[in-house]
């Protein structure tokens, strides 16, 4: 279900804006408008659909619009022709008491440089919200206990904002959005203004909310790495405010839509980013009880390999047999294969980044059995196709790995190539 | 050569004023008498010992134990010196002018904070009033009020509203844009977000402004003696005109010790607000 719907939306400023849509729809450039009509575009028909609970990012370098957008969506700034339809109300069209109730209601912004009220404590900061919409005195305290705990600053609430680190400020600035429990949360570069290590700790931390919160989050970022970490799906804003790709992350990394994209995602650690789900390959296996030895053999001399996965019959994984243990079986004329199975086989859930299963994959004699919550077997990551999805990152892997000289040979004779 | 005659065209205003205006001067004078009276009344009200500890502890609470000590010091010098009287009707008059003053600019200040016309049309009032040597103002306050306190009042209170009106013009324009923003996107109204928002975190600067306005309000006030306002310029002027080098100089050290008193405690009065 789509929560926020943007239909041809643009913002241009400047007087005289009626002469601008001609030549944009003649594909003149954003400096040749500039120079001919005065206007700056910021935004040129952007059209996107948000869904209920995903968490869409819009990504682009400084001056591609993207905060205006964002400001557009709660109109901070007016656009200046388009529809924006939240729950199915154009709030283009809204007056000026709707569309305060709206943003008391229905959307919370956090802002770049956190945008904290200095004279008011942690709390009363984060009472804001409810106290402007006329909420009882007990009942906002108590909502905004209750925020500033999700967000881990409880027993901060009598200090001043100046008092707290940047980190700490933006989880002020998060938790006063959260606390009129929105069902759109505008993140506008929410956590640009912080120091690396405190940005990747954010991150996290707003992953972990947004999994029991299922809040809709419309994140604004330059940095394209925080997108394809947080984004559900990403949509690219090129110079000009034109959208040049929207889609999920893999989608961008995997198919750029044209060669602006391309340039952006050239550089990316895509081992953050493709799940192991999209790498895996069809296993070879055998279910127990019902394969013996004489069908592992067989398996594995018709695909030329040297182990597979055994499985139960409802596909859940019991482990590895490998060819010369199922050759000496077949010898003893034993049928029983259980004896032979190894466990030792590292598994993995389908969303792992590639990236993490790299140690694991260079550290097990067996590719790494993809397993879903209830040890279902999924698939099977090996060596190789991590290899062939970050080939770009390849030196860096070996470099980054303590013991790059055991890897080559082992990864030359990889199990299931 | 076109002759401009600046200086007749004003004293025609003035006298036109003087003569349909009088109604409004007189109902000004009655209000600003009584609440000077009221006041001067108040801070004599006991004996001088009593008035100096209850300053002190004023003083101990709004700012710190030191100026608390100067005030009990200071004031007492004061009353050695025979000048306790008029040293209290000069502070109701600065208080008087300075509240008066406030009254009229900090709405004056949100005013042309908001509205840039506004600003564009009282800025150049504001420099009229600084720039104007202050004894001018003695002229037409005369006019419309004759001599005593009030006329000293009125143009003290011009005198002295600049700087509230351009620190609070300016506190209000210096509130942060995301600070601001955030306040609209959370659905403030205007005034929420005046009284809430711009005035809270603009105070600090607003206050400056108070403390600038009470200066310059003991000073005129002074001047202001010239036109029959009383207080300790009266006794500046009488060691002047009389050459009485010890009262001129006495009147001089209770100014000096009310300035350092009125301006410490007001500066506190911005500081424990953050």
């Amino acid at each position: 279900m789509n929560i926020v719907e943007v239909k041809n939306l643009y913002k241009i400023f400047g007087k005289d804006t009626g002469d601008v849509y001609p030549l944009l729809r003649q594909n003149t450039s954003k400096e040749k408008i500039l120079e001919e009509t005065g206007c700056v575009v910021a935004l040129n028909d952007v059209n996107l659909e948000i869904k209920k609970g995903e968490t869409f990012v819009l990504m682009g370098l400084s001056g591609s619009g993207k905060s205006t957008f964002i400001r557009c969506l709660n109109r901070l700034i007016e656009p200046t022709k388009g529809e924006i339809l939240i729950n199915g109300n154009n709030v283009t069209e809204l007056s000026s008491e709707k569309l305060r109730e709206v943003r008391r209601k229905t959307m919370s912004m956090v802002f770049q440089n956190f945008g904290l009220f200095p004279h008011r404590t942690v709390l009363t900061n984060v009472e804001y919200g409810l106290e402007v919409a006329g909420e009882e005195k007990e009942v906002r305290e108590k909502k905004a206990m209750e925020s500033l705990e999700l967000v881990g600053l409880k027993g901060y609430e009598q200090s001043f904002p100046h008092e707290l680190s940047g980190g700490m400020q933006q989880r002020v600035g998060l938790a006063r959005a959260l606390a009129n429990d929105p069902e759109v949360l505008l993140m506008d570069e929410a956590f640009s203004a912080l120091d690396p290590l405190i940005r990747t700790q954010m991150q996290d931390e707003l992953l972990d909310l947004q999994e029991k919160m299922h809040k809709t989050i419309v994140f604004i970022t330059h940095d394209l790495d925080e997108a394809l970490k947080l984004g559900d799906r990403i949509a690219i804003l090129g110079s000009g405010g034109v959208v040049r790709q929207i889609g999920t992350p893999e989608e961008i990394l995997n198919n750029p839509a044209d060669s602006y994209v391309k340039s952006f995602v050239e550089n990316v650690d895509k081992t953050k980013v493709i799940k192991a789900s999209t790498i895996m390959k069809k296993p070879l296996t055998i279910t127990i009880p019902k394969d013996g030895p004489n069908m592992a053999v067989r398996k594995l001399e018709k695909a030329g390999l040297s182990t597979l996965f055994v499985t139960d019959s409802h596909r859940i994984l019991q482990g590895v047999v490998r060819i010369d243990d199922a050759v000496l079986l077949q010898k003893k004329k034993q049928s029983d294969i259980v004896p032979i199975i190894d466990t030792d086989v590292s598994i993995t859930s389908p969303e792992t980044p590639v990236g993490d299963l790299l140690n694991a994959a260079w550290e097990n004699k067996y590719p790494v059995a993809v397993v879903d919550d209830y040890h279902r077997l999924l698939g099977i990551v090996d060596r190789a196709s991590i290899l062939a999805e970050v080939d770009s990152d390849y030196e860096n892997v070996l470099l980054s790995d303590a013991t790059p000289e055991k890897v080559l040979p082992e990864n030359s004779g990889g199990v299931n190539d | 050569m076109i002759e401009l005659k600046i200086g007749e065209t004003f004293e025609f205003i003035i006298e036109w004023m003087t003569q349909n205006l009088g109604f409004i001067f007189d109902t000004i004078n009655v209000i600003i008498t009584t609440f000077v009276t009221a006041m001067t009344d108040l801070f004599l009200l006991a004996h001088p010992f009593l008035m100096i500890v209850i300053f002190a502890v004023i003083a101990f609470f709004t700012a710190k134990r030191g100026i608390a000590i100067f005030t009990l010091v200071g004031f007492y010098i004061i009353y050695t010196m025979n000048l306790w009287d008029k040293t209290m009707e000069t502070l109701a008059l600065v208080l008087t002018s300075a509240i008066v003053a406030l009254m009229i600019g900090v709405p004056l200040g949100i005013l042309s904070s908001k509205n840039n016309t506004v600003e564009k049309i009282v800025r150049p009032l504001l420099d009229f009033m600084q720039t104007m040597p202050a004894f001018v103002y003695l002229i037409p306050a005369v006019f419309f009020f004759r001599l005593g306190q009030v006329p000293g009042v009125i143009a003290t209170l011009i005198f002295s509203m600049p700087p509230a009106v351009r620190l609070t013009n300016l506190g209000i324009r210096q509130v942060p844009v995301n600070v601001r923003e955030a306040a609209i996107s959370f659905g403030s109204t205007s005034s929420q977000m005046l009284f809430k928002v711009e005035l809270p975190t603009a105070m600090p600067t607003i206050l400056a402004g108070v403390n600038q306005t009470i200066m310059l309000a003991l000073s005129m006030v002074v001047i202001a003696a010239m036109i029959g306002a009383g207080g300790l310029g009266e006794q500046v002027l009488k060691g002047l005109t009389q050459l009485k080098v010890g009262l001129g100089f006495e009147s001089g050290i209770a100014i000096v010790i009310l300035a350092i008193i009125l301006d410490r405690l007001t500066q506190s009065l911005g500081k424990s607000k953050k």
